[in-house]
């Protein structure tokens, strides 16, 4: 029974579950409802979570050990030397696991019997052919080892899946009898209910920081395999970028490091006025028909993707700069430049800061405002005095969250920016930064164990460290100007 | 009997301040107030009473052109403080304001210190030319507020940190600072408790020497302690208007005497 099936089986149960637990109720409470600790939906919602969910939690479990279970089994088929480096080690089992899949697809589509199946050998088939048949491609042909291997694959996960289905049926049971048995008058459905529902928001909030730490600690243990390949020192603080695929890089990170600053610094020069102006245009100037009108255009710019403003970058920004200003002062020859990037990413910001500010000077009360206009301040008065102050943190922070989208740009990078890494002053020179190495150090054909790849894991934990640096300190900036008002 | 026509005979000595005419206001479709006539005088404490919803507050506003701030108000009839026409093209609506001070009915201290809240008007009426004239005034409008003593020592805190009762006689200070003739009060007390209430009223009694002070209320204690004159409005109406004694012992109109004795409101 495949794990999609079993699913199925137990949302039936579940269902069977929920009649059972109901008509059990009802049943306890002698057709009068009163005498129930709870709603009879109650019992039934218990009924069928008792059936679903604790197989659904063995089922989970089943499927995770049972591959890890059968690997350690099959390692007796390979010599020990094989099994040495992990890397081997992932690569032979995909191999074993493809072949038997592929013999399993071959017995499904009739190509062979289940019997012809098991008596395949090397000596007598093409098995990379016969696979090929059913539309399995295999790398390379295969050995005696992977053969064996991938036979007694198939029979132990066969096995495996017979106990797993028996297991999770008898499991999804047992629980529904014993929810049905409990059912009484008294039982407090209710309460075991909301209990259950009280875990999966509990778990839903856990998965988002769980993912976070998961990337963090996998982050975390390529760059230390990184610093052991590459001098931690010369990363941080190398001059030059330079990796060759012949080995001897340089992997200096401030270039990168600059770049990501200089092209950020110019996106929130841009971003940041012209945002914080619209948003008081908006909050404070404009006639309702205006803003119901300006404001979702202004927010159409967010929805637009960074590929498309890259575009824009490298069509016209580009080359109009170049002609207009590069080229005249003598300042560079190229399209690509820290102005091109800046200035395009400062735009894409432009709505993020001005829709977030905006609601933030909304929220500042109506009576602040009366009070500044009954002193016989003007308009600008009140906006520069009252309300921009009493705006200030939310202000920042939606800065510097601005500044930190603005610090993982990747798309307008490239195509607006260019990909050499210079440390130079000239904003109309070619830069680029860390996220765009990232990427360039990950395309390509290559194994995960050059410190030409593996400083990709260091990149991105830069970037990582510094975002949450800046959010840190928006907090700090936020909780230091936080002046409170009712 | 003889002190209440005495002072009676005082109040109408003094000079008229503020004079309305025909004033109708109008928030789009709706008409909120109807041809309100009122005389305003000097020195004097005004209270505005009336059920919620008859148009205190409209008028009120009014009279600094706060109105001129909701975009759907429209204001029709003449009023004039010291003859001059408020509603004329050539008054600057900002300068008014100045001129004519304003507390609300929920102490709305600015998130800034205590000093700045109390600067804030002078230095956007250029009335300070040195620091030490700005100190000066922050101080004397604080101690008019009756609030120095309280805060002399933490002006560089926030306002909003304050109790609600010194929050409001802060805004009443803010208001003092910028050297107002007229100062109008909307509710001031309706968000504090009674010892706070009770220092604001003291407090609005000294003010008269100084201004001629306008103050919404819904209660009509405080209207009886703190007012010479009175103004009933009901439903849009200013149905009587007069020295506050004669509306409260002796009024002329059946809704005055309904609304007095609890029997509208
Ligand atoms: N900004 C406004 N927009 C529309 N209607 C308003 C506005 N302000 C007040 N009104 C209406 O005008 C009438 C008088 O209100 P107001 O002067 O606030 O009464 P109060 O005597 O309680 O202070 C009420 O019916 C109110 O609904
Ligand atoms: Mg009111």
């Amino acid at each position: 029974m495949t794990v999609t099936v079993l699913i199925l089986l137990l949302l039936a149960l579940g269902a069977v579950g929920f009649f059972l637990g109901r008509a059990r109720a009802m049943a306890a409470s002698q057709g009068d409802m009163r005498r129930l600790h709870s709603l009879p939906n109650f019992y039934g919602w218990h009924g069928a979570i008792m059936a679903f969910l604790p197989a659904l939690f063995f089922l989970t479990l089943w499927s995770i050990a049972q591959p890890l279970l059968i690997e350690r089994q099959l390692a007796g088929f390979f010599p020990a030397e094989q099994f040495e480096n992990e890397t081997d080690r992932i690569l032979l089992m995909a191999d074993v696991r493809r072949v038997a899949q592929g013999i399993d697809s071959a017995v499904v589509a009739g190509a062979l019997t289940p019997d012809q199946a098991i008596a395949l050998n090397i000596a007598d088939d093409d098995v990379r052919a016969r696979l090929a048949e059913v539309g399995v491609a295999l790398g390379s042909a295969v050995t005696a080892e992977v053969l064996q291997a991938a036979q007694s694959y198939r029979e132990l996960a066969s096995t495996g899946g017979l106990f797993r289905s028996i297991f999770t049926i008898l499991i999804a049971l047992g629980c529904l009898a014993y929810a049905i048995k409990i059912t009484q008058a008294d039982f407090r459905a209710r309460n075991r209910v909301e209990a259950v529902a009280l875990g999966m928001l509990m778990l839903a909030s856990t998965i988002a920081i769980l993912t976070t730490v998961g990337i963090i600690l996998s982050m975390l243990s390529e760059t230390i395999r990184f610093s052991t390949m590459y001098p931690f020192a010369d990363f941080l603080f190398g001059l030059t970028w330079a990796p060759t695929f012949q080995g001897n890089s340089q992997l200096g990170l401030l270039p990168l490091l600059w770049g990501t600053f200089y092209i950020s610094f110019v996106a929130m020069v841009v971003a940041v006025p012209t945002g914080i102006f619209t948003a008081i245009y908006l909050a404070e100037y404009a006639s309702p028909r205006v803003r119901s009108v300006v404001k979702p255009l202004i927010e159409v710019i967010a929805g637009i993707p960074t590929v498309v403003f890259g575009l824009f970058a490298l069509v016209t920004v580009g080359p109009f700069l170049r002609e207009w200003i590069a080229e005249p002062t003598g300042l560079g020859t190229s399209g690509s430049s820290v102005m091109t990037a800046g200035i395009v990413i400062g735009i894409l910001q432009v709505p993020f800061i001005s829709s977030l500010t905006d609601d933030i000077m909304n929220a500042v009360p109506q009576s602040l405002r009366d009070g500044s206009y009954g002193l016989g301040a003007t308009k600008s008065e009140t906006v520069r005095q009252v309300i921009l102050p009493a705006a200030l943190p939310g202000i920042v922070g939606a800065i510097l969250l601005a500044a930190s989208r603005a610090i993982g740009e990747t798309m307008i990078v490239t195509m607006g920016a260019g990909a050499s890494a210079k440390l130079d002053l000239n904003p109309f020179e070619a830069m680029t930064t860390i996220t765009v190495k990232i990427v360039s150090q990950l395309t390509g054909d290559l194994e995960f164990n050059s410190p030409e790849t593996l400083v990709a894991f260091a990149l991105g934990i830069t970037l990582f460290v510094i975002t949450l640096g800046l959010n840190v300190f928006a907090l700090w900036v936020v909780r230091r100007y936080r002046e409170q008002y009712e | 009997m003889d002190d209440q026509l005495m002072t009676e005979r005082l109040v109408d000595a003094q000079d008229i301040k503020i004079t309305a005419r025909g004033v109708q206001v109008y928030y789009g479709e709706k008409h909120a107030l109807k041809d309100v006539d009122v005389d305003i005088l000097t020195n004097t404490v005004t209270a505005f009473i009336g059920p919620s919803g008859c148009g205190k507050s409209t008028f009120l506003r009014c009279l600094n052109r706060m109105n001129d701030t909701v975009a759907i108000a429209r204001v029709e009839g003449d009023i004039r403080i010291d003859g001059e026409d408020i509603y004329d093209s050539r008054v600057d609506p900002v300068q008014l304001r100045a001129k004519v001070g304003m507390v609300f009915q929920k102490p709305n201290p600015f998130p800034k210190s205590i000093y700045d809240n109390v600067a804030y008007g002078p230095k956007i009426h250029g009335l300070a030319r040195t620091k030490a004239d700005l100190d000066g005034i922050v101080e004397e409008s604080l101690r008019k507020a009756a609030l120095w003593n309280e805060v002399k020592d933490r002006l560089k805190e926030s306002g909003t940190g304050l109790s609600g009762g010194q929050q409001q006689r802060l805004c009443i200070a803010r208001a003092i600072a910028t050297g107002p003739e007229v100062l109008l009060m909307d509710e001031p007390c309706s968000a504090l408790d009674p010892i706070a209430t009770a220092q604001v009223e003291e407090l609005i009694d000294e003010l008269r020497e100084k201004f001629s002070v306008v103050i919404v209320t819904h209660s009509m204690q405080q209207a009886a302690r703190v007012s010479q004159k009175t103004a009933f409005f009901h439903l849009g109406n200013l149905v009587e208007y007069g020295n506050t004694s004669k509306i409260f012992t002796n009024p002329d109109d059946p809704r005055t005497e309904s609304y007095i004795t609890g029997r509208i409101g």
